[in-house]
């Protein structure tokens, strides 16, 4: 068996490529922005433990932990019309990633929230502080601080899932890869070449969070011990 | 157009999830003894494999499942390879459990305390001694909980193998939706399903790590 390989001809097509992992990290960095600040607050909510909505938030996280995130996209963009409500593919794929990360990110965070000594917390409250400074200020910081690998884990995953999101024709990196070999079958050699820029996404993102978690959200925490 | 009753689509989404667990059967068994095995390679400590395990593990964590799986399907079958559904999602399924089950397992036998293998050692047992009889059973107890955790995940990414036509839950969701132009009602089943499917298991899991952190 005679086999050649040419990544060239898959190369050539960068633009397309390019386009791909624009899309890829976009989607990401808006989903991660609106995906971490709900599950911040589902968690609060959590730890505040108003009943009824406890119940509900609950609800909601189990749902989503226990269902395919494919099954969840294809639940926003093919079944949600029929109520009425039709979403373009790419706010379809924002949507579900939001989603997603929302209910994995509340778990994550209320993790950390609840390792947070009681002494803390009298601590804080002894001193006159607000319910809400409380929160923001003692029992937060050290919390994010705790499970930041596990948020960056959670995020980069969401990161690899986005690529089912092609499916429905966003036209992210996977997308690029079927387009590409579409055009030229060289259908190894593209698919290849997209694992190849998830992996060097992965690493780079997983880098570059932990960077930005030390250096910049957690110096004073560091400093302090 | 034929009509279909909710009883047809329910009966047909549950006929299809068979090929959904029997998947993740696959999944897990395969995707175990290669983590087994790949286990005892790094607890040889011998530099080469320690290096390609990692680079192994990296590599299928760090990739879509989707693109494993389209290089399995579509790319070797470019090669010359003549490779059926049923191989190629299990291949690209059981490398994808044979890394996260690695390092979960890894994580484990790493947490039994080093004097547990100095004690076997001092007791003159053999390195496999030693890991069967006094590592092995230690780390099986820390690993349930994870790994039971971690089936949720293997169960989840079958639902990927939908995309090259693997005829499993999702893929029979889909082309009922279809036929019956009732997308709503059946990917609500699907998704019902799922969960009916995985969170037994997520809640099992969950009570084991609260009963072996007491």
């Amino acid at each position: 068996m005679n086999v050649e390989f040419d990544f060239i001809s898959v190369l050539e097509q960068w633009p397309i490529l390019l386009t791909g992992v624009s899309w890829t990290l976009g989607l990401t960095a808006i989903s991660t922005f609106l995906g971490v600040l709900s599950g911040l607050s589902l968690a609060w909510v959590r730890v505040k433990k108003f009943s009824a909505l406890n119940t509900f938030i609950k609800v909601y996280v189990e749902l989503i932990r226990n269902t395919p995130f494919i099954v969840q996209l294809f639940f926003i963009f093919f079944g949600l019309p029929q109520l009425g409500l039709r979403l373009s593919p790419e706010v379809s794929s924002l949507l579900a990633m939001t989603i997603n990360l929302s209910a994995y990110s509340s778990e994550i965070i209320r993790a950390g929230i609840d390792s947070t000594p009681i002494g803390q917390i009298q601590a804080g409250k002894s001193l006159g502080l607000s319910e809400f400074s409380v929160f923001f200020n003692i029992i937060l910081p050290p919390a994010l601080f705790r499970v930041w690998p596990a948020l960056v884990a959670q995020i980069i995953i969401v990161m690899l899932g986005s690529a089912v999101c092609g499916q429905i024709s966003t036209e992210e990196l996977s997308y690029a890869a079927n387009l590409i070999q579409s055009r030229n079958f060289r259908g190894f050699e593209s698919y290849i070449i997209a694992a190849v820029l998830y992996l060097v996404l992965a690493v780079v993102m997983r880098l570059l969070l932990n960077q930005v978690g030390k250096n910049l959200m957690f110096r004073g925490l560091l400093k302090n011990g | 157009m034929v009509e279909f009753a909710i009883w047809d689509i329910l009966r047909n989404l549950l006929l299809a999830a068979r090929w959904t667990l029997l998947l993740s059967l696959i999944a897990l068994l395969g995707g175990g003894v290669l983590a087994s095995m790949l286990l005892v390679l790094r607890l040889l400590r011998k530099k080469t494999f320690q290096i390609l395990i990692s680079v192994y593990v990296e590599i299928f964590q760090g990739t879509p499942l989707l693109m494993q799986l389209f290089l399995f399907y579509f790319g070797l079958a470019l090669l010359g390879f003549d490779t059926s559904i049923w191989w190629s999602a299990s291949a690209a399924l059981i490398l994808y459990t044979g890394a996260y089950l690695t390092d979960i397992w890894w994580g484990c036998v790493r947490s039994v305390p080093k004097g547990q293998w100095f004690a076997g050692q001092s007791l003159g047992f053999s390195f496999f001694q030693q890991l069967r009889f006094i590592v092995l059973p230690q780390a099986y107890r820390l690993s349930v909980a994870p790994t039971v955790g971690f089936l949720v995940q293997v169960i989840k990414a079958t639902a990927l193998t939908s995309v090259i036509g693997f005829i499993e839950l999702t893929k029979a969701g889909t082309m009922i939706s279809n036929v019956t132009f009732k997308p709503f009602l059946v990917f609500s089943f699907i998704a019902l399903i799922y969960f009916i499917i995985c969170y037994p298991l997520s809640w099992v899991a969950s009570k084991l790590e609260v009963r072996l952190a007491c």
